[in-house]
């Protein structure tokens, strides 16, 4: 029988921040092992956690980005347990009273619309890290301390496309409006899915399962389809679904029972003494957000007269939407900055594994190119070419210098096409005959002698006009 | 009389009069501390290299013409669970020996910044759990009084410093009446600030929302010295405010007719209050009548739960807190051949027995399943105690009491731990409702002194130092134990 799959996420990110928490460390990905620790993040004895401003403001941003509730007043909580990369004994958290309420995300799976719900969005403090090698294990406490915000969603996603597709919106927003780098690979983009399974939509939802160790969106797709399938096998053969945590292990391509509900751990929170409750000054809202994807997606849909598509490819990214813009403001076409960016310039940059800001071709440098050929100084042949080589490193006014300017002056083609039906007779009488497909031959001879750059439309038309002339 | 045992103030003033130097006063200092501790164990460890290289330094900068900081050449003591830069701070547990650490707590620092010449780091109960120092891994420390019985705790090494002459000033921490309760059982001034004036930062956290850092002091106008410097907000302690302390500089003069100073009928009797303690203190509020001050009666009927809300949530934070000493970072491991075991091990013997209670009371109390009928429940409690003291302040200035039930018991005469916990009976409701509280040396009963405890609405030190200062006008200063 078919299951209704129900799916709730906590993505974990890690704030952009330069320094932790609760302390003036670095947050800097890939330094030696415990060079970027204090006594305040190696949790010493008398050591107190005063709190980093700029983390709370980043928190405020990623909520009022996602429609959240702000909290005037918010909390932090002690999540007590033992464990090595732990410096305290405890995580410091916001359980009681999160910073963000409420919110939700409007994305699009396969080309239909879905929103899904937040629950909350809270602050908490990442743990360090252990390396098991054969001399043992040891502590590296470089990320104790990291600012993290955890946004969980409602059970509202319905499918591991639906879950993958909130998943890359959601990284794509926290990016955009920096609030994180989102970089899956380094962990500062984290996500544990709750996924449980029922007969129909109408019914209750199923006994849940958590599933940890998703490092990619592709674990993430592969995960979930593995659980569903799991949990469908189990209720079809009579069994019941445990509630526990299950860990996916991608080599084997299997989920794999962590703990049970019965051994869940007992956290013990309780307000965190240390830290007064979080208060945000007056005028918290007044800084402007900037303009988030799903507007920009609206404006150039709307007011550029973009597709939906072009407008959705152009804006999954906050690199190539920065550059997209830039290439706008030079004043280009919309229309045909969306097909140079995406066909021309997108497949170069993604066939060398380069992000928009590494581009060899400044927005700057394509506007000009876009320019020339709105001006019809350009051919879009030469445009391209034009492209290619700046793309390979020339500059700009070189090449503008080389291709020189496209000859749209009727009178500046007669010469070279009196001589061209002078030295090819026979191609003409079977022109004249009535084989009209032959005028691409003739252009394409034109366009040769020009070294392209008669203007093609030009070339026709006085073509056309000599080529009749020669029936009288 | 030896010279250090002068008052801070009056010996600050005759190091800058050149009368005498800090080098001379710090090795008188330590010479008595040298000689008495080994009988007194109130210290963990002597800082006598680093005390006289100090007061070398002061003596040089004030020979340069340098201005010296308002308690230059102070000796002082420092409770062990206040971390001092590369001096050993084991919070008087065996998990902390040899533990060096990186910094110094602010309160400290302060104080040495000040001028101030740290001699000795004192023996306390382990992690401030306690009330008789001795449930120290450094052993008993014992009373300058009478040195059969207790010096009160947890900061018992502290208040018997300062009572023995070994210093003016000394620190300690109070979380339930642990700077109150030594300085009445040894005859000195102990002072718990408000919650949030000193900075805990240095501070090793037994329960972080009662602890407090405070002064002890032979006079009214050294403790008054030694919170102006040290009070006011801290940029590594998010709780420490930066409340005005101006009024403290006028306190001491201040005339004290008119205030209106509460008393709690349920405080003056009974609860194991002994007859000595009651009539001396019944007395020295006598004198405050005489005075001029009022007295009102105020009640308090809710901190009659105030010792069982306190026992659920100083262990419950307390667990928390202690979570750090794992053997991984710090102090002593005791290896193992699995995680689970090392922390077993190290944990299980390197932590005192009373500590051991605590942790697993606190334990318990957070667990699922019980945290509403205990933590929840003692929070609400707290709260009720905490809007009661505001109520009861509007009717009077100050709220008088004994700070202790008795006078200091014999060592190892306490073997109940819940006898031991009826001690803070009344000390404990200024913890919970984070109010300023003062012990003052009001007398003697069967030759052992007696302490009165004042306590005032939050921030308002100065009522608590006016009291104290026209009582020790009309009694005189307390003495040095002898």
């Amino acid at each position: 029988m078919t299951w209704d799959v129900v799916i709730g996420c906590e993505v974990h990110c890690q704030l952009a921040t330069k320094s932790k928490l609760f302390c003036s460390c670095s947050t800097s990905f890939g330094a030696p092992p415990n060079t970027q620790v204090c006594p305040v993040c190696a949790g010493y004895p008398g050591v107190l956690p005063t709190l980093n401003g700029a983390a709370v403001e980043l928190a405020i941003r990623a909520g009022r980005a996602l429609g959240c509730e702000i909290q005037d007043s918010s909390t932090f909580d002690r999540k007590n347990y033992f464990y090595p990369d732990l410096p305290k004994g405890y995580q410091i958290t916001q359980y009681n009273r999160p910073i963000c309420l409420g919110g939700s995300l409007e994305f699009e799976v396969d080309g239909q619309g879905k929103s899904v719900r937040l629950t909350r969005i809270h602050i908490e403090e990442d743990a360090g890290k252990l390396s098991h090698g054969p001399g043992g294990t040891v502590v590296d406490l470089n990320r104790a301390g990291t600012p993290l915000i955890e946004i969980v969603s409602e059970p509202d996603l319905r499918s591991a496309d639906e879950v993958v597709a909130y998943l890359k919106s959601l990284r794509n927003l926290v990016r955009w409006i920096g609030v994180s780098d989102g970089h899956m690979e380094q962990g500062s983009f984290r996500c544990d899915a709750n996924v449980s399974i029922r007969k129909g939509t109408d019914e209750p939802f199923g006994t849940r399962v958590e599933l940890k160790n998703l490092n990619s969106f592709m674990h993430v797709k592969k995960a979930i389809e593995y659980e569903v399938a799991r949990q469908a096998s189990e209720l079809d053969s009579g069994r019941k679904i445990i509630q526990q945590t299950r860990l996916w292990d991608d080599r084997a391509g299997v989920t794999r029972a962590m703990r049970s509900k019965e051994e869940a751990m007992d956290y013990r929170y309780f307000p965190e003494p240390d830290l007064p409750p979080l208060q945000l000054p007056d005028g918290w809202d007044s800084v402007p957000l900037p303009e988030l994807p799903a507007e920009r997606v609206a404006r150039y849909r709307d007011q550029l007269g973009l597709s939906a598509y072009d407008a959705q490819v152009l804006t999954a990214e906050p690199d190539l939407s920065a550059y997209f813009e830039d290439v706008l403001s030079t004043g280009a076409n919309p229309k045909t900055s969306a097909n140079w960016v995406q066909v021309e310039l997108l497949g170069r940059l993604n066939a060398d594994g380069l992000s928009a800001t590494e581009s060899p071709v400044t927005p700057d440098a394509l506007g000009q190119i876009l320019a020339r050929l709105a001006d019809k100084k350009l051919s879009g042949k030469l445009a391209k070419l034009a492209l290619a080589r700046a793309y390979e490193g020339e500059k700009l006014a070189a090449i503008f210098e080389d291709l020189g300017e496209q000859v749209v002056d009727p009178n500046a083609i007669r010469e070279p096409v009196k001589q061209l039906i002078e030295d090819n007779p026979a191609q003409v009488q079977k022109y004249l005959d009535g084989n009209q497909q032959l005028i691409g031959w003739f252009i394409g001879q034109i366009m040769k002698t020009s070294k392209g750059r008669a203007n093609p439309q030009v070339v026709k038309s006085v073509l056309t006009e000599m080529l009749e002339a020669t029936r009288e | 009389m030896t010279i250090h045992h002068q008052s801070a103030t009056q010996l600050t003033r005759i190091i800058c009069a050149g009368d005498i130097s800090a080098y001379e006063v710090t090795t008188a200092s330590l010479e008595q501390i040298q000689a008495e501790n080994p009988n007194l164990n109130a210290a963990i460890t002597i800082c006598a290299e680093k005390a006289q290289a100090a007061a070398k330094r002061l003596d040089e900068s004030i020979g340069r013409g340098e201005i010296p900081g308002p308690l230059a050449g102070v000796p002082i003591v420092v409770k062990d669970n206040l971390c001092t830069e590369g001096v050993e701070t084991t919070a008087g547990s065996h998990i902390l020996r040899g533990h060096i650490p990186p910094f110094t707590a602010t309160a400290v620092a302060r104080l040495v910044n000040a001028g101030a010449i740290i001699v000795a780091k004192s023996n306390l109960d382990e992690f401030a759990m306690g009330s008789s120092t001795e449930h120290s891994a450094f052993g008993a420390t014992k009373n300058p009084w009478d040195h059969t019985r207790v010096p009160g705790g947890s900061s018992g090494g502290s208040a018997a410093a300062v009572a023995a002459g070994w210093a003016p000033i000394s620190l300690g921490s109070d979380t339930g009446g642990s700077i109150r309760q030594p300085a009445s059982l040894c005859g000195v001034y102990g002072l718990k600030p408000t919650w949030g004036r000193v900075s805990r930062f240095g501070l090793i956290a037994f329960a972080s929302s009662l602890d407090q850092v405070g002064p002890f002091a032979r006079t009214a106008q050294d403790l008054a010295a030694a919170l102006q410097v040290m009070a006011g907000h801290d940029p590594h302690d998010a709780t420490s405010t930066a409340y005005a302390t101006d009024a403290l500089n006028t306190a001491l003069e201040k005339d004290i007719r008119g205030q209106r100073i509460g008393i709690c009928p349920e405080w003056m009797s009974g609860n194991g209050l002994s007859t000595g303690v009651a009539d001396t203190v019944s007395h020295a509020i006598e004198v405050f009548e005489k005075m001029g001050a009022k007295i009102v009666e105020v009640t308090l009927p809710k901190t009659q739960e105030a010792l069982a809300a306190y026992y659920v949530l100083a262990p419950a934070e307390a667990s928390s807190n202690l979570a750090r000493f794992d053997g991984v970072r710090f102090g002593v491991r005791n290896e193992a051949n699995t995680l689970p075991e090392m922390y077993k091990s190290t944990r299980g013997t390197q932590f005192g027995d009373e500590v051991i209670r605590r942790i697993l009371l606190g334990t318990f109390v957070l667990s699922d399943g019980y945290r509403e009928a205990y933590y929840r429940q003692a929070q609400r409690v707290r709260g009720q105690i905490t809007h009661e003291f505001e109520s009861a302040f509007a009717d009077c200035d100050l709220i008088a009491s004994p700070t202790s039930p008795v006078i200091a018991p014999l060592i190892g005469a306490q073997t109940d731990p819940l006898a031991m916990y009826r001690m803070d009976e009344f000390t404990i409701g200024a913890n919970l409702a984070g109010l300023p509280a003062l012990s003052i040396p009001c007398g003697y009963s069967d030759s052992m002194p007696v302490g009165l405890q004042l306590i005032a609405p939050k921030f308002r030190e100065e009522r608590l130092l006016s009291i104290a200062a026209a009582y020790e006008r009309h009694a005189g200063q307390p003495g040095v134990a002898s």
